[in-house]
């Protein structure tokens, strides 16, 4: 019973990262029309915004360690610690959580440079152009971040209050020793409010209403008078945002590299296809559905029966869902089938 | 006229080639069937100077280039920095620059310390990548593009038997660099392929008893293993060991090289009946699942009565720093540590340190090794002909490198010596004190017959030629 909770729980892990990037993928998919390949970069360097910061609050100076006597050895300090003491040690504590104050205004500049700087020539190309350039712009993305911070996976680490785990045994009345790292929980409902948020704007703001009525009919949005555009535009950089919190969020649980987009990027895909393409709702239902049964699909009693199932599931599921629903979960008719 | 001219100018064509070597093989067959005197002739002169691999041609100027084959990305490029680092100060040393390091320990020595042979050592690097395609590629490139006589390197088992294969069709010698899966000495033992570091099967030798000794002989172990050839030798080496002394296995599960999230992996440990978990992974895999096997609260568990406990079989101080706390009190065995105090790995201690400012890995201290029994050999051969220079390392007995009394076995090219059982510290007295040392386990205890099933299985494993087909 508590491997099932767990295993549940993983797979809310994995599908909120899913679902936040898928929901992004759809967004920007339904407004702008582009199949945007560069998505799980925005990941990757929304990773590296926390990355950054923690960089920056342990520059460090180099003090001569008395302990190491066979040769002259140093070990950094930051120098948050030498100017506040304790109090330095408490902000670089806090690092991650003072990211996210930084990673929103710069993810939203890095969107809109990226719809405005290239993907606005493309709107009238074909598909398959569109796949090629942002792929390309991954690609490029991803080589800067190698070259300024190294191959290496770099930890980051969550706030030492967050960062056991939580005895969720004693609250479920599964018994004692049924643990669930704190962080992980964070992350799950993090990524629950993110989605409620992007919800929300969209169906309770006027704003909101113009982008879905945008996405349905552009041009008579154009000829009521509105600058459509501008707010796809806006559009793009939420998605980029979105993308960027949820991979910042994520460093905590997997130590970011440069291709830690890559990685989610295909997943994600899977996932926007099996949702239905254009649909929001889908994309959120399919995230936590593939993330979950990726999850169960690691379970022994699973793999016994079907070896080497954990790492197949989420094709072989996509294969199925697509074969009985060809739009997937919740497609509708006329998206990309022109 | 012109058109005479322009005939004699029209460049080769693909068809004038295979005429041309069509007929050239005809008549060398043809010659090659009539036997006699002249081929008689030709292979005694080949018996001593048969050109192999970059010999003679890279050999006979005032210097020579070593190949350096690390992985400067993926999962293992900290292992990989560090034994570039290694193999630099070897050049140094070798060139009879720096403070000699090991030159001036190991024993015996034939080296002079003004290059080898007399001349200049450069090298080259290249990025394994910890993809075997990669790997290949980049020992290919340093061997036929800049003229590498060595190849030396690499963080990951599958890489060695790639490139280690590559050499030996090349003809050229392959020093291994960390690999600790049984099979690179094993099934796919090769003649020009070298490994001073130690394999899984001795680890399992070594850490056994240990296991045993601190947990318990009625213990419940459950894997997860790296899929790929070292993780799936050393489950196997560590349960075999470990079953032998009354021990189970509850599950052996499989995991993809470089997932990053392990949480699906550890969750079902926790009700599997297991007492104890056994990490088969290294690098970053390593570093990745122990921390989430301790978030998940394995350490802090009860089973069957006792502690629950974590293993991690193959140790590095580089993956204990990068796991932080997580690694306090886990045991596990390593090639070499740098606390060790005898005069070889104080004098390699005192110059890596000197140069870079911290204690070698054991990644870093096999690579350096590994440089200056090559380059030892040759000396000692007095010639870069690689066939004789295979021949002076097989079977060739040293000391003062670190490991106490080693012998490169001729069987199988595989170095054996003392292996280090260690844990994490609990309380390290600097940054780079983060393992003791618990036994010295001696190399008569993990010898082993060369053609035991774990190292020749289907009975067939060979070394090959020395003179490459």
């Amino acid at each position: 019973m508590d491997a099932l909770v767990l295993q549940l729980l993983n797979g809310l892990d994995k599908g909120g990262a899913y679902a936040l990037i898928a929901l992004g993928l759809t967004l920007v998919f339904g407004t702008l029309g582009v199949v945007n390949f560069a998505h799980g970069a925005l990941f990757m360097l929304g990773a590296f915004c926390a990355v950054a910061v923690q960089q920056l609050l342990t520059l460090s100076a180099q003090v001569k360690d008395p302990s190491v006597t066979f040769f002259e050895a140093f070990k950094e300090v930051p120098y948050l610690e030498i100017w506040f003491g304790d109090a330095g040690t408490a902000i670089i504590a806090w690092s991650l959580p003072l990211s996210i104050l930084i990673a929103i205004p710069v993810m939203l500049l890095i969107g809109w440079a990226m719809e405005r700087g290239l993907i606005r020539f493309f709107y009238k190309r074909s598909h398959a152009e569109q796949i090629l350039v942002t792929f390309g712009l991954a690609i490029v993305l991803q080589e800067i971040i190698r070259i300024w911070f190294g191959a290496n996976p770099i930890p980051v680490a969550a706030p030492p209050i967050v960062s056991g785990s939580a005895d969720i045994g004693d609250w479920l009345g599964l018994g004692p020793g049924v643990v669930y790292p704190w962080w992980r929980l964070i992350y799950f409902l993090f990524s629950a409010i993110i989605l409620a948020a992007v919800f929300g704007f969209l169906q309770f703001t006027t704003y909101g209403m113009v982008v879905r009525a945008g996405m349905r009919d552009r041009d008579t949005v154009g000829l009521l008078g509105i600058n459509i555009q501008r707010r796809f535009t806006a559009v793009f950089g939420i998605a980029a945002v979105v993308a960027g919190l949820a991979g910042l969020m994520y460093t905590p649980i997997v130590p970011p590299n440069y291709s830690i987009g890559m990685d989610f990027l295909v997943l994600s895909f899977v996932v926007v296809v099996v949702g239905g393409m254009g649909s929001l709702g889908g994309a959120v239902v399919a995230g936590f559905l593939l993330g979950i049964l990726q999850s169960f699909a690691s379970m022994n009693e699973v793999k016994a029966i079907f070896p080497g199932i954990d790492q197949i599931i989420i094709y072989l599921v996509a294969v199925i869902i697509l074969l009985v629903r060809p739009r997937g979960l919740m497609g509708r008719a006329g998206v990309m089938e022109s | 006229m012109t058109d005479r001219k322009s005939r004699l100018h029209t460049p080769l064509s693909r068809r004038s080639i295979l005429k041309g070597s069509l007929a050239s093989t005809t008549a060398l067959g043809a010659f090659a069937l009539t036997g006699g005197g002249p081929l008689h002739f030709v292979r005694n002169a080949w018996a001593e100077e048969q050109p192999i691999g970059n010999f003679p041609a890279k050999t006979s100027g005032s210097s020579i280039t070593l190949g350096f084959n690390v992985p400067q990305t993926g999962a293992y490029a900290d292992e990989g920095a560090d034994e570039l680092r290694a193999y630099q100060l070897a050049v140094k040393h070798l060139n009879g620059e720096g403070d000699g390091g090991m030159l001036n320990t190991m024993a015996p020595k034939a080296l002079k310390g003004n290059g080898i042979l007399g001349k200049k050592v450069e090298f080259v690097t290249g990025d394994t990548q910890t993809k075997s395609d990669a790997a290949r590629a980049s020992a290919k490139r340093m061997i036929e593009k800049d003229g590498a006589i060595m190849v030396t390197g690499g963080s990951s088992s599958g890489v060695a038997v790639a490139v280690q294969s590559l050499c030996q069709e090349m003809g050229i010698i392959f020093m291994c660099g960390l690999t600790h899966s049984n099979d690179t000495t094993g099934k796919d033992r090769r003649r020009y392929g070298f490994r001073h570091f130690f394999d899984a099967y001795m680890s399992g030798e070594a850490l056994a008893p240990v296991l045993a000794e601190q947990y318990g002989k009625d213990r419940v172990a459950y894997h997860l293993t790296a899929d790929y050839t070292w993780g799936w030798t050393q489950e196997e080496s560590i349960k075999n060991a470990t079953e032998a002394l009354g021990w189970k296995t509850a599950a052996a599960v499989r995991t993809p090289l470089g997932a990053g999230d392990f949480s699906q992996y550890i969750t079902p440990v926790l009700n599997s009946g297991a007492d104890v978990l056994i990490l088969n992974h290294y690098g970053k895999d390593m570093v990745n699942s122990l921390t989430q096997a301790v978030q998940f609260g394995l350490r802090d568990k009860q089973a069957n009565g006792k502690n629950f406990e974590v293993v991690v079989p193959l140790f590095s101080r580089l993956m204990a720093q990068g796991a932080g706390d997580a690694i306090k009190g886990i045991l596990g065995t390593t090639n070499w540590h740098w606390s060790l105090t005898d005069d070889g790995s104080k004098a390699f201690v005192k110059s890596f340190g000197q140069e870079y400012g911290n204690p070698p890995s054991q990644a870093a201290q096999t690579c350096y090794v590994q440089t200056l029994l090559y380059a030892n050999a040759v000396e000692t051969a007095g010639t870069f002909y690689p066939p004789e220079v295979i021949k002076t390392l097989e079977g060739f007995e040293f000391d003062g490198m670190g490991n106490g009394p080693t012998l490169y076995r001729a069987e199988d090219h595989q170095c054996f010596k003392d292996v280090l059982v260690v844990r994490g510290k609990e309380n390290p007295s600097n940054q780079f004190d983060l393992l003791e040392i618990v036994k010295i386990v001696p190399r008569a205890d993990v010898t082993y017959d060369p053609n035991i099933p774990a190292f020749n299985p289907d009975g067939n494993a060979e070394l090959g030629p020395y003179i490459p087909g």
